[in-house]
């Protein structure tokens, strides 16, 4: 329900953290922001919450969350059941690579019409996946359920059961209905429709030394790389979800040892779940920036303490790689020494290995934020951050453009709607969202992040924009 | 081969769009809107809505898109979308201070039957419209049409819920912009003012979607129509609208309402569709043509002549929106060009009466489709059975392009991948030599690809 409205122009007090001037920061969001001060309060940051009314929100909705997470399964058929735009924003969006089938990056839908809102669009739906599966014959069907399918009571549940008889494949719902929440729902929604598939393969000859890589998605790449790292050290990946993803491998994922899960706000729930229905434990991992990627490796290693040539195998990964990338950085470390970025991306996760990567080329965060932190990932982000680094949660541009003039922000790391802010401001960007180009992940990920973080802020074109506000 | 799947055989298919050339009605809405000086588009619904709109629309332009979102929860779709759109006008209007709030439908808050009329009447009624500040509003369903559809209602909108006739007549003309480029608008009011005439161009996306880089964030840019440019329409002398999809209902509304006369025009694209317009603003403003346009045209007509041999005959491919591609496929044909699949995924006859119009004498032979089953799918499989000299549509056109070996040329909404349509304009005679210039490079650019060494040509 929508919360409440007034504004607090100037001089509002946040329970005991001093004031911020001349906002125009919503009233209902005061408490989805903090600011790290020394000998103030420490207060909770309050999440998880619905973005308040009439706010120019960088969210998305439940059926994104769901988009995102299934999209890159590349041999399955992904039909978007609604009216056009839900797939039309979501056709080959997002850069999730895939070393065979393409499949998930054409874009189909039912386009609901008017007379279907009226009369239901159940037979459109069951027709248009019998036509699909006929002519592109896919692995399985995932089929998204968009807003007013929640509304008009289609039963898409009954359609997927028949479409599933009649064609010999998985036909799954993911109830995304849009307003259902928020993108962590969708997530949600994603992962029972994971669950659904997981437990149906043959496990045979899977080696013990096993993991699935949760929470990765390929982009540009990445998945690869990670994938490699653990196969030097003579672990077995069962399944990547969903990066490059195939439905076979997702059936026997059951079958691994370990869930090694990324992306915390994606996958922790499918990882749960294993836990408690196959009881496969799991850990939390990143990829980004060198120490969080080598503890990914060690922890893997960790697991299997009964062979230390996992462990050996790790250290030798590291030790390799570090000492191939840790020259190529100094050059990146001294140029950016001092400067100050702020950080505002989807999961907050992210946003730790985030800090860690820019300190070790010399940077500082003086803001950092998430559209889908939790409280704990907040307690933690506040542990982490230095002294007057602003925390929000679920921000809007003008927030971001204040504290980005504010703290002096060199850089902006972000999405795509965030990309011309950083630009038009005169500061340096990086997109660590669904538009990277290039594998930011790895230790290769990381030396690609220094100099894409260089490459920006040290532009040239900076000298020549009024930088800051408006003066040169 | 991303598109290896498409096959040649057509088929009737039931109700399935593979690879739209189309989009929901909501976006046109909030383009349309950010064509309004001091306005905030906001949308009615979810919040995924919202953010896809403005990412679209950032990455199109690569500028800050700004709109607000009612973030429809479950509740609301039980109870109504009315507490979180009363709560959202009096938080935007307290935090955000536009002019305006343009407000547009979605399929979910029109499904759940919100009257947008009915709450914007009770916002007023509450006093959450401060004195001088104003919320329009537009229903824009996504069952029903495209993106065009929307960016027509909003348009409309404006026209209807702004104007006022003092009774007193202004020597002004109104242009309604159907769906083009800021660059476009910019064009329009640099023709307009070349002949002399006083025009009100609305809306008008020119120094809002285009802006300079200022080292800061404005959130309201200084272009678009003013609030009080769009209450004088009512007071003009006549419309001229520009798009009989994207622009005559506006048109339509202006005359019901202040018995504003109109006429409408193609979006002038190319030669003769520029030809119209000039001859119309003129007529309308009571003015000659200058010899600064004529000479304009004479340019776009020489160069025309000057590389006709590379032209004839060449067959194009072409998809994206009716206004665009009627005057596109007019002025291929006068180029002497053979435009040969056309597509749209914009449902209305009179795209099909116009194209008929334009092409049954011409060039009877023409595929072309609009509507259910229009979508870059059927293009493709046509390519497949008639293949083509060039491709001209949005970016989603490159896979089709890639996959056929077909020079390609964007044009269109969105364009994800390039630059240049905002900032040069499509439109006019100096748009046409640009298009022009598109085309022969694009052409001219595979014949030296592929060109045996011996035949490998300095001049062309």
């Amino acid at each position: 329900m929508p919360g409440g409205s007034l504004i607090a122009k100037q001089h509002f007090i946040f329970k005991g953290v001093e004031a911020m001037e001349h906002i125009g920061i919503l009233e209902g969001r005061q408490k989805q922001i903090f600011e790290k001060k020394s000998g103030v309060e420490q207060v909770d940051i309050s999440c998880d919450t619905s973005s308040l009314s009439g706010s120019v929100s960088q969210r998305a909705c439940v059926f994104c969350g769901s988009r995102v997470v299934l999209y890159p399964v590349a041999d399955a058929l992904h039909l978007v059941h609604g009216p056009i735009g839900c797939a039309a924003y979501t056709w080959d969006i997002r850069g999730a690579v895939s070393s065979g089938p393409e499949l998930h990056r054409l874009s189909f839908s039912t386009d609901l019409q008017e007379m279907d809102v009226i009369y239901g669009g159940e037979k459109k739906l069951y027709h248009s996946l019998i036509e699909l599966i006929e002519q592109y014959k896919p692995k399985a069907a995932f089929i998204y359920s968009t807003c007013i399918v929640g509304l008009i009571g289609d039963d898409i549940e009954a359609v997927c059961r028949k479409v599933a008889k009649e064609t010999g494949i998985p036909v799954l719902p993911v109830h995304s209905e849009g307003f259902k929440g928020t993108k962590k729902d969708g997530y949600k929604a994603a992962c029972l429709a994971l669950m659904k598939l997981i437990g149906t393969g043959s496990i045979e000859n899977i080696s013990k030394q096993s993991i699935n890589i949760l929470g990765e998605f390929n982009l540009a790449g990445e998945a690869w790389l990670i994938k490699a790292y653990y196969e030097k050290m003579g672990i077995e990946v069962v399944a990547t979800l969903t990066g490059d993803g195939r439905i076979d491998a997702v059936r026997r994922a059951h079958g691994a040892t370990l869930n090694v899960v990324q992306c915390s706000g994606s996958m922790t729930w499918l990882a749960k779940e294993m836990e408690e229905k196959y009881g496969i434990p799991y850990i939390r991992v990143s990829y980004f920036g060198i120490e969080d990627m080598s503890k990914s490796l060690y922890d893997v290693a960790k697991h299997f303490p009964d062979h230390p040539e996992i462990m050996e195998a790790a250290k030798e990964v590291v030790s390799e790689e570090v000492k191939k990338l840790y020259p190529q950085l100094q050059k990146f470390k001294k140029a950016l020494t001092g400067k100050k970025a702020a950080i505002y991306v989807g999961g907050a996760f992210k946003t730790f290995s985030l800090i860690k990567a820019l300190r070790s080329i010399g940077m500082s965060v003086v803001l950092a934020g998430s559209q889908t932190g939790n409280k704990d990932d907040y307690a933690r982000l506040k542990e982490m951050c230095d002294e007057g680094t602003v925390i929000v949660d679920d921000s809007n541009p003008v927030e971001l453009s204040k504290f980005i003039l504010e703290k002096e922000a060199d850089l902006l790391i972000g999405g795509v709607k965030e990309r011309p802010i950083a630009f038009k401001l005169g500061i340096g960007f990086c997109d660590h969202n669904h538009e990277r180009k290039i594998p930011l992940a790895g230790f290769i990920g990381m030396y690609n992040f220094a100099l894409e973080v260089y490459q920006s802020v040290m532009s040239p074109v900076w000298q020549f924009a009024p930088r800051k506000g408006g003066s040169l | 081969m991303l598109l290896r799947h498409t096959s040649t055989e057509v088929k009737e298919r039931e109700g399935l769009t593979i690879n739209p050339a189309k989009t929901c009605q909501p976006i046109g809405a909030m383009y349309a809107a950010l064509g309004i000086h001091g306005c905030l588009p906001h949308s009615h619904g979810s919040q995924g809505c919202c953010s896809y709109h403005r990412s679209t629309l950032t990455r199109h332009y690569k500028e800050p898109v700004m709109a607000a979102t009612s973030s429809f929860t479950e509740g609301a779709s039980v109870f109504g979308g009315q507490a979180n759109l009363l709560a959202a006008i009096e938080t935007i209007f307290a935090v955000y201070d536009p002019d305006i709030i343009a407000v547009h439908s979605t399929c979910l808050s029109e499904t759940i039957g919100d009257d947008l009329q009915q709450i914007t009447r009770k916002a007023n009624d509450d006093g959450k419209i401060p004195e001088g500040k104003h919320v329009i509003f537009a229903s824009t369903p996504s069952f029903i049409g495209s993106h065009v559809t929307g960016y027509a209602n909003m348009v409309a909108g404006m026209a209807d819920q702004f104007t006022v006739s003092t009774g007193e007549k202004k020597n002004q003309i109104n242009i309604i912009a159907g769906w083009m480029e800021p660059s476009d608008m910019r064009e329009i009011k640099r023709i307009s003012q070349e002949l002399g005439v006083k025009i009100v161009l609305f809306p008008d996306t020119s120094d809002v979607l285009d802006a300079p880089m200022t080292g800061k964030h404005e959130f309201y840019p200084k272009g678009g129509t003013t609030v009080e440019e769009l209450k004088s329409t009512g007071d003009s002398l006549s419309s001229l609208a520009l798009g009989c999809i994207s622009a005559e209902p506006a048109a339509i509304a202006l005359e019901k309402k202040c018995k504003v006369p109109f006429e409408t025009l193609d979006i002038p694209i190319g030669l003769s569709a520029t030809d119209r317009f000039i001859m119309a603003l003129s007529k309308a403003g009571s003015v000659t043509v200058p010899d600064t346009i004529t000479a304009d045209r004479g340019r776009l007509v020489d160069v025309m002549a000057d590389m006709e041999q590379y032209l004839y005959g060449k067959k194009v491919a072409l998809f994206g929106d009716p206004d665009q591609l009627i005057p596109l496929t007019e002025f291929l044909l006068d180029l002497n060009m053979k435009p040969v699949h056309i597509v749209s995924g914009t449902p209305g006859q009179r795209f099909e009466k116009r194209m008929h119009q334009i092409l049954e004498t011409r060039a009877p032979g023409t595929n072309f489709k609009n509507g259910i089953g229009a979508d870059m799918f059927l293009l493709h499989q046509w390519m497949k059975n008639e293949p083509v000299d060039l491709l001209i549509g949005n970016t989603y056109g490159k896979y089709m392009a890639r996959d056929e070996d077909v020079p390609f040329i964007r044009f269109g909404f969105p364009i994800l991948d390039r630059i240049g349509h905002s900032y040069f304009p499509s439109v006019g005679y100096s748009g046409g030599l640009r298009l022009l210039e598109k085309i022969l490079t694009a052409i001219l650019d595979r014949q030296d690809r592929d060109a045996l060494e011996e035949k490998f040509e300095l001049v062309m």
